[in-house]
């Protein structure tokens, strides 16, 4: 039954998926080309010096002479095997560039949206259940701070607090560098770098949730089905348990899918604040440096990233409401 | 010979903090008999079915009164001794069939999970059981729908499901609240009479609401009418439909059920074509009636009149059927 619907949902998703991807690293591609200067006019600023005849070299070397059609043609032509080029400025390849990259921001996105789901999940369930008394107007109030707060800023204060006045957490970085934690030690090690970013990261979206929980649970309450189950006898507790909070998750969880995407925007602003060598900070950088291949391949990957989130959801939400016939 | 009621409601009054919906309701069931509660919408039927298994909306309380069941009162039993009557003792079927599962369950589950919470059943057990209720009720294939969610099911089917899941544990009381209102003619017909069959049965006591005198007429034993939050009348169904003693009874048989030679047609009509509307319950001086009734003579802007005996179980409140040169002969 489970890997039936899998099945319905990847055969759904994944005829829209290319086409979606082919258009994304096309236009991604035209929007990059709009910009004022390119790769070589960092490479020639950083060794300082060069002539009219060297960057006309170096144009030609890194295929910048092309028409625009035909760097588009090359960049798919190599796409499809699996060659995202090679970073100009730091002479790498990107998909190792990126794939080095990748799983400490996935490490921190996943526990970034974890966390949000789980805290949002449980406030909002105990704001519904004390509704419009003082636990819920109080952690209303909480809310409405988090959600006014933005992440960046909230990651520079807690730095200023939790690492530069009392010392209890690095500020930079994702791992202590050369330690060689092993087991447990290393686990706590990646856990005090990660707590700050992490929470920096995942506020916003934790006051988001709780409010929709909240929501959906009061909304839930009053339907016909409640007053069914609880006519049947059930214990309030199972009552919210297996009928009511299932049926609260659907909306929350489908919001939550649809913000993977903006966590991993959000990611790239926390990731610089906290030294965090994940794609993002590789991502400013090479904004910065006009190294478009490697942005390039980070907004490729991101948009694959976006689409699996999507399966995922989809999955998640077929299994959670059975209503949604999928064909 | 005299037994005693499965359900015996007294006195009871449910309010809003704003306003009295019900005023001092009473009435019994008997065991095995099926009991009609009539009224216009807004009347205060459903509030009154809640309140037995204190199931009320939120902000509605039960202001006074008994609720006797099996010798306790479930108006002050504490919750725990409540939750062990609900779905056991009494239980309760809704008049939205599209809404009262849910949607992300399967409907054996639902079914099971009422068993298993009264019996100490294993789930292999609880689930025989359940398949054995669906035969009962006529679910073709039981097997197959167990594992089907509500939107699987016509809205005939789920009624079926909620009447499985109701009489799932042998329950002394039975409270329909519409239960048929939602689905159409035939389909009630058919619900109906599953009903009828089952409390024969299993000689349940059925507390039916409705808003079709043809359901009251074809399948009640008794009849109770209910008008701005007070039962008016009550009468044995045959006695009510050939000589309603109220003015609000007998506006209602002209206005909903066709009467031709001496039969109830089964009609649809719905309890609306009373001139005027239910009178704010809450202005009390006289008979709650008085406003819209063509009968008024002095005593009845007196008081509320009470619910007084016509004949051995037949009780109305109106202050002309107790007086014999006063009565209307409308129906004779
Ligand atoms: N929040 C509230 N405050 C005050 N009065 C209310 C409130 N909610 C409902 N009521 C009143 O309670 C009564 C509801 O009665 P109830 O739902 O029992 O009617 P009913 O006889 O079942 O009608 P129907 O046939 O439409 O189901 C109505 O008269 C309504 O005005
Ligand atoms: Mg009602």
């Amino acid at each position: 039954m489970a890997a039936g619907r899998v099945v319905k949902v990847l055969s759904k998703t994944l005829p829209q998926a290319v086409p979606t991807m082919l258009g994304i690293v096309v236009l991604n591609f035209l929007l990059l080309k709009m910009l004022p200067g390119d790769v070589a006019d960092t490479i020639a600023m950083e060794a300082g010096s060069a002539t009219a005849e060297s960057m006309a070299a170096l144009r030609e070397r890194l295929g910048l002479n092309l028409g625009l059609f035909d760097q588009v043609l090359v960049y798919l032509n190599n796409l499809i095997h699996l060659d995202l080029g090679k970073s100009a400025r730091l002479g790498a390849p990107v998909t190792t560039l990126i794939l080095g990259r990748l799983p400490d921001t996935l490490m921190l996105v996943l526990t970034a949206l974890g966390f949000a789901l789980v805290t949002g999940v449980l406030l909002g369930w105990i704001m519904s259940a004390f509704a419009g008394k003082w636990p819920d107007r109080l952690i209303s109030v909480v809310l409405i701070f988090v959600y006014a707060m933005p992440g960046f800023w909230l990651g520079l204060m807690a730095i200023v607090l939790f690492s530069v006045k009392l010392g209890w957490l690095p500020s930079n970085g994702s791992a202590s560098i050369g330690a060689n934690y092993q087991g447990w030690a290393y686990f706590i090690d990646r856990l005090r770098y990660l707590v700050m970013p992490a929470l920096a990261l995942s506020l916003f979206y934790a006051a988001i949730y709780a409010r929709l929980t909240r929501s959906a649970m009061l909304e839930v309450q009053q339907q016909d089905f409640m007053r069914t189950a609880a006519a049947k006898g059930l214990h309030p507790i199972v009552m919210q348990f297996r009928h009511a909070l299932r049926n609260a998750l659907i909306p929350v969880t489908t919001v939550a899918g649809m913000h993977l995407g903006n966590m991993l925007g959000g990611a790239m602003v926390i990731e610089t604040v906290f030294g965090w060598p994940g794609m993002g900070s590789l991502a400013l950088d090479s904004v910065i440096n006009r190294d478009f291949a490697v942005l390039l391949g980070i907004l490729l990957l991101s948009s694959l990233l976006v689409i699996l989130a999507n399966v995922i959801v989809d999955i998640l939400q077929s299994w959670l409401d059975p209503r949604i016939e999928l064909r | 010979m005299k037994t005693v009621p499965v359900l015996e409601v007294l006195d009871l009054a449910i309010g809003f903090p704003a306003a009295r919906a019900v005023h001092g309701v009473s009435f019994e069931i008997h065991k095995g008999e099926m009991m009609a509660l009539v009224g216009e919408s807004g009347c205060g039927k459903s509030l009154t079915a809640f309140a037995i298994m204190r199931l009320l909306p939120p902000g509605a309380r039960i202001q006074n009164g008994q609720v006797i069941f099996d010798g306790t009162d479930l108006a002050t039993i504490s919750p725990r001794e409540l939750r062990r009557i609900r779905g056991n003792g009494i239980s309760l079927i809704l008049q939205e069939p599209m809404t009262s599962l849910n949607p992300v369950l399967t409907v054996g589950v639902q079914v099971a999970e009422i068993i298993r919470q009264h019996q100490n059943l294993s789930r292999a057990a609880a689930k025989a059981r359940v398949l054995e209720l669906f035969d009962l009720v006529g679910i073709t294939e039981p097997h197959k729908r167990y594992d089907q969610y509500p939107h699987n099911f016509s809205g005939g089917m789920r009624q079926r499901v909620m009447i499985a899941m109701a009489v799932a544990c042998n329950p002394a009381l039975l409270i329909a609240d519409e239960p048929t209102t939602a689905l159409d003619v035939t389909i009630q017909a058919q619900v109906m009479d599953l009903l009828d069959k089952l409390r024969r049965e299993l000689s349940m006591a059925v507390l039916l609401i409705t808003h079709d005198l043809g359901v009251v007429a074809q399948w009640a034993d008794r009849v109770a009418v209910m008008y701005a939050g007070r039962i008016v009348e009550t009468a044995p169904v045959q006695k009510f439909f050939s000589a309603p003693q109220h003015p609000y009874s007998m506006g209602l048989l002209n206005s909903s059920v066709s009467n031709g030679e001496g039969a109830w047609h089964y009609t649809n009509h719905r309890l609306s074509e009373i001139k005027g509307s239910v009178a704010s319950a809450a202005q009390a001086t006289g008979c709650s009636f008085a406003p819209r009734c063509r009968h008024v003579i002095a005593p009845c802007h007196g008081g509320q009149p009470k619910l007084e005996a016509v004949e051995k179980g037949w009780l109305a409140t109106c202050c002309r059927a107790q007086n014999q040169e006063e009565r209307i002969h409308e129906f004779a």
